[in-house]
C-alpha cells in the first residue's frame, strides 16, 4: 500500500513536471517616449531567442517560454516600475529583459527587482552609474557601460582631427553620465570642450540653447540626445541657423530616424553605437533578416543576447529561480566552453544538459567584466551621401 | 569687419529669433487681452485654443497636400488657415454656448470664469490629443530659407552665417497685417467701436443700443482668428505639439499683463519684451564680445546670463517685477 502510494505520488510529481507551466519572461522597454522607434526591434531581438529555444525542445524539460512586456515610458520611472511590479506578482516572470533607459533601469531595480529577487539584464542602460549599484548579484547588463563609449568618443574625434567640440546633453542620469564620461576622456586627450550644458526634451524650440552652443564655438557639436526628442530638435535648430554643420551622434541618436530625417543635411557627421563585428553579428543578421527585421538597429543585438543569457542560465541551474540562476550568468558567459553564437542556442542547451561549459558569445561580442557588464564594441557609422554607413568597429 | 561679423551673428541668434518670437507671443497676448477686455476673465484655455486652430489647420494641410494642392514656395498651411480659423471659431461659440453664456447670464464673478476657463483648458488639451495624439508633427513645406546660413556666408565673405527662415518672414509679415486690421477693426468700424464701448462700460453700451451678445460673439470670432493664426506661425516655425502650447500660456500671459491687460497696443509690446528678454538673458554673448572687444578684453567664459533651462522663469520674473511696481502694466491696461 505504502508503496503504491509512493509510486502514485512520484507519478503525479512527474506529470506535474512534464505539464509544468510556461516559463515567462519579461521584456520592459520603453514602448513608448523618446526611445519608442528602436524598441520595437529590441523586442524582436529577444523573441527572436526565445523563439529559437522554443523551437530546440531542450529547454529545461521540454517547458515553453513566453514573453510578457511591459512598458517603461523610458523618461517615466514610476511607469517602469509599476510595469516591472505588474510583470513580477502578476505574470510571474522569472527574470526581466530591461530596462531600456538609464534612471528608470535603477528605479525599477531597487523598487521591484531587489525586493522581489528577480534577475533583470539591461539591454541599453549604459550610465555608468549603474556599475556600482547595489544588486545583490540580480543587476546585468549586455551593453558596455558609457564610460568606455566616452572613451571610444574621444579617440573617434582624435583620429578624425578634431579638437575643439561643444557638448550637448538631455538632462537625466543617460545624457549627463555618457556626456562627463566624454568630456573627461577628451579632455585627458588634449582635446577641449567649449561647453558641456543640457537641453530639456519636448520643447518645441531649441534655437536658444543652439545660440548659447554656437557662442562656445566649436568644430563639431556632440548630441548626446534621443533622436526622437530634444536631440533632434537641437540638430534641427544648428542646421537652420547655420551653427554647425559637422556632428557626432551616440547610442541614442543613431537609428532609421536619424538617417531619414538627417541624412541628407549632416553629411560627413559621425557616431557610434555598441554593436559588434565577427561571425555572431553576421549570424544574427541573416536570422534577424528572416525574421523581418533589421539587426543594426541599435540594442537589438543586446536584447537577443540578454533573452539567451538568462535562458541559458537557468538551463546550466537546472533551475528557473532567478537566485539560484543568477550564479551561473557568469559562468556561462565567459569562457572556458563552446563558444555559442546566434543561431546555437539549441546545441548550447545539450551541453549544459550534460553538465558542459559553454562560452556564450552572441550577437554582440559578449564577454561580462566585474560586476557584470559588457566591455563592450562599437559600430563607428559615417554618414555618407545622405546615408548612414558602418565605417568601422571598436 | 569683426564689427560686421558681430552684428550678423548677435542678428542671426537673437534679433530674428526674437522678433519672430516676440510676433508669435503678441500676438496670442492679443487674444488673451480682448477677452479680458470684453468678457473680463483670464481664460486659460488660450494656449489650447491656439493648439486646436492649428490642429484644424494641421489636419487640412495634409489633406491638401495628399490631392496635390500646393502654395508654390509659400507653405501649404497658409491656404488651410481659414479652415482652421473656421474650425477654432466654431469650437468657440459651441463652448461659450455651452459653457460661458450659463456663468455669464448669472453674473458670475470673474474668478469664477477663470476658474470655468480652466476646466475648458483640460477638456481642450484632451481634445487635441485625442484628435492628433502628443506627438510632433510635421505640415511644413515650400521653400525652408529666405537666406541660408551657408549662402550668407559665401554671398559676404563673412565668417558668420546669418539664416532667415521663410517662416520667419512669414510669421512677421503676417503678424503685423494682422495687426493693422485688428486696430481698423476696432478704431473704424461700427462692429469694432461698439465692442470698445462694452469693453469701457457695460451699462452704457447697453443703454446706447449695443447688443451684448453680438458683441461677445464678434469678440470669440477674432479671438478664435487670432489664436489660430498664433498657432499656426508657431507651429510652422518651431514644430507643432500639443503640449507646447499649453506651456506657452506662461509667456503669453506674462505678455499680456506686462503690457497691460485690455491694452491691445500693450499686449504687442509686452510681446516683444517678453521674447528679447527671454532671448538675450539666455544667450551666450561671447562670441558678439570676442569680435567687438580687443584681444586684451575678450572674455574667457561664455557670458551667459542664465543657463537656458530658466528660460520660463525669465518670463516668471518680469511678470512678478512689473505685478509688483506696476500693477498696470506699461500700457495703462486694467489692473489684475
Amino acid at each position: 500500500m505504502k508503496k503504491l502510494l509512493m509510486a502514485t505520488a512520484a507519478t503525479a510529481l512527474m506529470a506535474g513536471a512534464a505539464h509544468a507551466e510556461d516559463v515567462k519572461l519579461g521584456i520592459l522597454l520603453g514602448f513608448t517616449g523618446p526611445l519608442e522607434s528602436l524598441s520595437p526591434n529590441m523586442a524582436n531581438g529577444a523573441n527572436l531567442a526565445v523563439d529559437e529555444i522554443n523551437a530546440s525542445g531542450k529547454f529545461l524539460e521540454g517547458q515553453k517560454v513566453v514573453t510578457v512586456k511591459g512598458d517603461t515610458g523610458c523618461t517615466d520611472s514610476n511607469l517602469a516600475v509599476q510595469s516591472a511590479e505588474r510583470l513580477i506578482t502578476s505574470d510571474g516572470v522569472k527574470g526581466i529583459i530591461g530596462g531600456m533607459c538609464s534612471g528608470e533601469t535603477g528605479a525599477v531595480l531597487q523598487n521591484a527587482a531587489l525586493p522581489n529577487g528577480v534577475v533583470m539584464i539591461s539591454p541599453s542602460a549604459t550610465s555608468p552609474g549603474l556599475s556600482t549599484v547595489e544588486d545583490n548579484g540580480l543587476f546585468f547588463r549586455t551593453s558596455p557601460s558609457d564610460a568606455r563609449q566616452g572613451e571610444v568618443m574621444a579617440d573617434i574625434l582624435k583620429e578624425r582631427g578634431f579638437d575643439t567640440v561643444a557638448v550637448t546633453y538631455t538632462n537625466n542620469d543617460y545624457g549627463k553620465g555618457l556626456a562627463d564620461s566624454f568630456a573627461e576622456a577628451f579632455k585627458e586627450q588634449g582635446g577641449t570642450v567649449t561647453m558641456n550644458s543640457a537641453h530639456e526634451d519636448g520643447k518645441a524650440d531649441y534655437s536658444a540653447e543652439v545660440g548659447a552652443l554656437a557662442s562656445a564655438g566649436g568644430d563639431v557639436l556632440v548630441v548626446v540626445g534621443y533622436i526622437d526628442q530634444g536631440g533632434a530638435g537641437i540638430i534641427k535648430a544648428a542646421l537652420d541657423s547655420g551653427a554647425f554643420d559637422t556632428f557626432m551622434f551616440p547610442d541614442g541618436m543613431v537609428s532609421e530616424t536619424l538617417e531619414k530625417n538627417f541624412g541628407s543635411m549632416t553629411e560627413g557627421s559621425f557616431g557610434q553605437h555598441p554593436n559588434a563585428p565577427g561571425d555572431g553579428a553576421d549570424k544574427f543578421r541573416e536570422m534577424s533578416a528572416e525574421a523581418g527585421f533589421d539587426s543594426t538597429s541599435a540594442f537589438a543585438a543586446e536584447s537577443y543576447d540578454a533573452a539567451a543569457l538568462i535562458l541559458l542560465a537557468m538551463q546550466a541551474a537546472g533551475s528557473t529561480d532567478p537566485s539560484v540562476y543568477k550564479e551561473k550568468i557568469m559562468d556561462i558567459a565567459n569562457a572556458p566552453g563552446e563558444e555559442i553564437l546566434p543561431g546555437d542556442l539549441g546545441h548550447a542547451l545539450e551541453i549544459l544538459k550534460d553538465g558542459g561549459d559553454i562560452d556564450y558569445v552572441g550577437a554582440a561580442a559578449i564577454e561580462l567584466v566585474g560586476n557584470g557588464e559588457t566591455a563592450g564594441s562599437y559600430r563607428e557609422i559615417e554618414i555618407k551621401d545622405g546615408r548612414m554607413e558602418t565605417v568601422g568597429y571598436r | 569687419m569683426d564689427f560686421l561679423n558681430a552684428i550678423v551673428a548677435l542678428a542671426n541668434f537673437v534679433l530674428i529669433p526674437g522678433i519672430a518670437y516676440g510676433s508669435q507671443l503678441a500676438l496670442g497676448a492679443l487674444g488673451v487681452t480682448l477677452i479680458y477686455g470684453i468678457l473680463r476673465f483670464s481664460n486659460f484655455a488660450h494656449g489650447d485654443t491656439m493648439a486646436f486652430g492649428a490642429m484644424v489647420t494641421v489636419l487640412v494641410t495634409w489633406w491638401f497636400q495628399s490631392v496635390g494642392i500646393s502654395f508654390g514656395p509659400l507653405p501649404t498651411a497658409l491656404l488651410a488657415l481659414p479652415f482652421g480659423i473656421l474650425g477654432c471659431v466654431l469650437l468657440l461659440l459651441l463652448t461659450d454656448r455651452a459653457v460661458y453664456h450659463f456663468y455669464r447670464e448669472k453674473k458670475a464673478k470673474p474668478v469664477i470664469l477663470v476658474i470655468v476657463s480652466m476646466g475648458v483648458m483640460f477638456i481642450m488639451n484632451g481634445l487635441v490629443r485625442f484628435i492628433i495624439g502628443p506627438d510632433d508633427q510635421q505640415f511644413l513645406d515650400g521653400e525652408r530659407f529666405l537666406i541660408s546660413a551657408r549662402g550668407f556666408k559665401t554671398m559676404t565673405g563673412l565668417n558668420e552665417g546669418l539664416a532667415i527662415k521663410s517662416t520667419q518672414a512669414i510669421t512677421v509679415v503676417t503678424a503685423i497685417v494682422v495687426v493693422a486690421l485688428l486696430f481698423w477693426f476696432l478704431n473704424r468700424t461700427r462692429a469694432g467701436k461698439s465692442m470698445r464701448a462694452y469693453s469701457d462700460n457695460e451699462d452704457l453700451a447697453l443703454l446706447s443700443g449695443v447688443n451684448p451678445e453680438r458683441v461677445v460673439m464678434l469678440t470669440w470670432i477674432i479671438v478664435g482668428a487670432l489664436a489660430t493664426i498664433a498657432g499656426v506661425l508657431y507651429g510652422l516655425d518651431k514644430s507643432f505639439k500639443p503640449f507646447t502650447y499649453f506651456q506657452l500660456l506662461l509667456p503669453i500671459f506674462a505678455s499680456a499683463i506686462v503690457g497691460g491687460l485690455g491694452s491691445p497696443l500693450g499686449a504687442i509690446a509686452g510681446g516683444f519684451v517678453i521674447a528679447f528678454s527671454e532671448v538675450t538673458i539666455t544667450y551666450a554673448w561671447k562670441k558678439v564680445l570676442v569680435y567687438l572687444l580687443p584681444d586684451s578684453l575678450a572674455p574667457h567664459g561664455l557670458v551667459q546670463l542664465l543657463s537656458t533651462d530658466y528660460k520660463f522663469a525669465v518670463s516668471f520674473a518680469i511678470l512678478l517685477i512689473v505685478l509688483l511696481f506696476r500693477p498696470t502694466g506699461l500700457f495703462k491696461g486694467q489692473s489684475v
